[in-house]
């Protein structure tokens, strides 16, 4: 496999959230805003990047990965929480509003199966320039997920897409309230909250089987025609 | 703290602030093993019993352990140690203690380990500051509440599985719909308190 579809996997054959369904729980809570998903997606970034790179450094030498067979998952959960409590306190020290607005979900990510399932598929057997190169798809598939998912939840709920900043002075945001108000509807405030994720995620995850669906009924059809 | 606050907190934790449907804890349990109902009560009653432990052994760690060394900021590494030490510790005195237990709920006990729901209760346990008595009403009435809807939930799917369901909404999409469903239900009793 080349770098390149090392590197696309991530976004489309295995997006982490639409494909293989992990790491739901953030998916859900947080995905209230565009800017929090954003938020999210760059701290996943980091840490599975760098847990990647770290874990495929530790088992590259065989000799090692003998020696941590036994104990490897205790040793990927630390290392992973090593990183999640230093971007922890970076946010903490300087994006302030973004950390009260992930609030728990921020330590939590070290429960993220995405983080711990690359760390043993993919990581823990492949060298490190290529944990790393697989690190930075899967993130970057994770956070376009999250960012599709709370671009349709802000937009229906709230009127707002909100970029950057949604507490400071002046927020990099789209306001098309003006439009819903033109067209004569009101924002379903219902998408804000938890029902909206459900819902959201329900539609996203059901579209995504109907398109796939449509292809495998045409490939079939196909290899009949053959 | 009195006890009719002890008791609106218990109501609060577990229905109002339901941890699946408000919360957003536990989600890959509650889609993944909800497809039987006697799996998600095995599931259900083996998270009662992880969140408890895991709530009072992390509490106690923080208040005489962490911080009184100034070591807050290693509660994550610490807790997510302790979780998976716990875990694998009940799964061996059920191992020893109650084989036909084991049996009912030994394949859940490791995937608990990842159960966002336990971590999370451990650090809401510091982050909302409860003293010792509310923990024990939070730990316990937390996964209760995870207990009650992953039940109702499954019951649900029983039933879904046999009904014709649009082809590109089977599995997960109308199991999430399902829960939506559940979560507007649940919301409503939020002006009950």
């Amino acid at each position: 496999m080349n770098q390149k579809q090392n590197f696309l996997k991530g976004i489309f054959k295995e997006n982490p959230l639409f494909v293989t369904v992990l790491g739901m729980c953030p998916s859900l809570a947080i995905t209230t805003s565009l800017e929090n998903a954003i938020g999210m997606g760059i701290a996943v970034f980091f840490v599975l990047v760098l847990s990647n790179l770290i874990i495929s450094l530790i088992t590259v030498n065989p000799k090692m990965k003998e020696l941590v067979k036994p104990v490897r998952i205790p040793v990927y959960i630390v290392v992973i929480a090593t990183l999640v409590t230093i971007v922890e306190m970076v946010l903490h020290a300087y994006l302030v509003d973004l950390y009260n607005s992930l609030g728990v979900f921020i330590p939590l990510i070290v429960v993220n199966c995405i983080i711990l399932g690359r760390a043993e598929a993919f990581a823990s057997d492949n060298k490190p320039l290529d944990s790393v190169v697989d690190g930075v798809g899967m993130a970057l598939g994770y956070t376009l997920a999250l960012m599709i998912i709370s671009f349709f939840r802000e937009l229906l709920g709230s009127g707002l897409i909100t970029i950057w900043g949604a507490k400071s002075a002046n927020p990099i945001q789209l306001n098309l309230i003006p439009v819903f108000e033109f067209i004569g509807i009101e924002p379903i405030n219902m998408f804000i909250k938890p029902v909206g994720a459900f819902l959201t995620l329900g539609f996203i995850l059901a579209v995504l089987a109907a398109i796939a669906n449509k292809k495998a009924t045409k490939m079939a059809s196909e290899v009949k025609q053959a | 703290m009195s006890v009719s606050a002890l008791i609106s907190l218990a109501f609060t934790a577990m229905i109002i602030e339901n941890v699946i449907l408000t919360q957003f804890l536990g989600i890959c349990p509650f889609i993944g093993v909800s497809k039987k109902r006697s799996s998600a009560v095995g599931m259900g009653v083996a998270v009662v019993a992880v969140i408890l432990l895991a709530g009072i052994i992390t509490w106690t760690l923080y208040h005489y352990v962490l911080s009184p060394l100034k070591m807050e900021y290693m509660q994550t590494i610490v807790f997510i140690l302790v979780i998976a030490a716990l875990v694998q510790m009940v799964e061996l005195i059920i191992k020893k203690m109650s084989p036909t237990l084991y049996k009912a709920l030994g394949i859940y006990l490791p995937l608990i380990t990842t159960n966002c729901a336990v971590l999370g209760v451990a650090l809401l346990n510091i982050r909302k500051d409860f003293g010792f008595a509310e923990m024990i009403v939070y730990s316990l009435f937390i996964p209760l509440g995870f207990l009650l809807v992953i039940t109702i939930f499954s019951m649900l799917r029983e039933k879904i599985e046999m009904s014709p369901v649009p082809k590109a909404f089977k599995g997960t999409p109308i199991a999430l719909v399902v829960a939506a469903i559940l979560a507007m239900i649940f919301s409503r009793f939020g002006g009950l308190i």
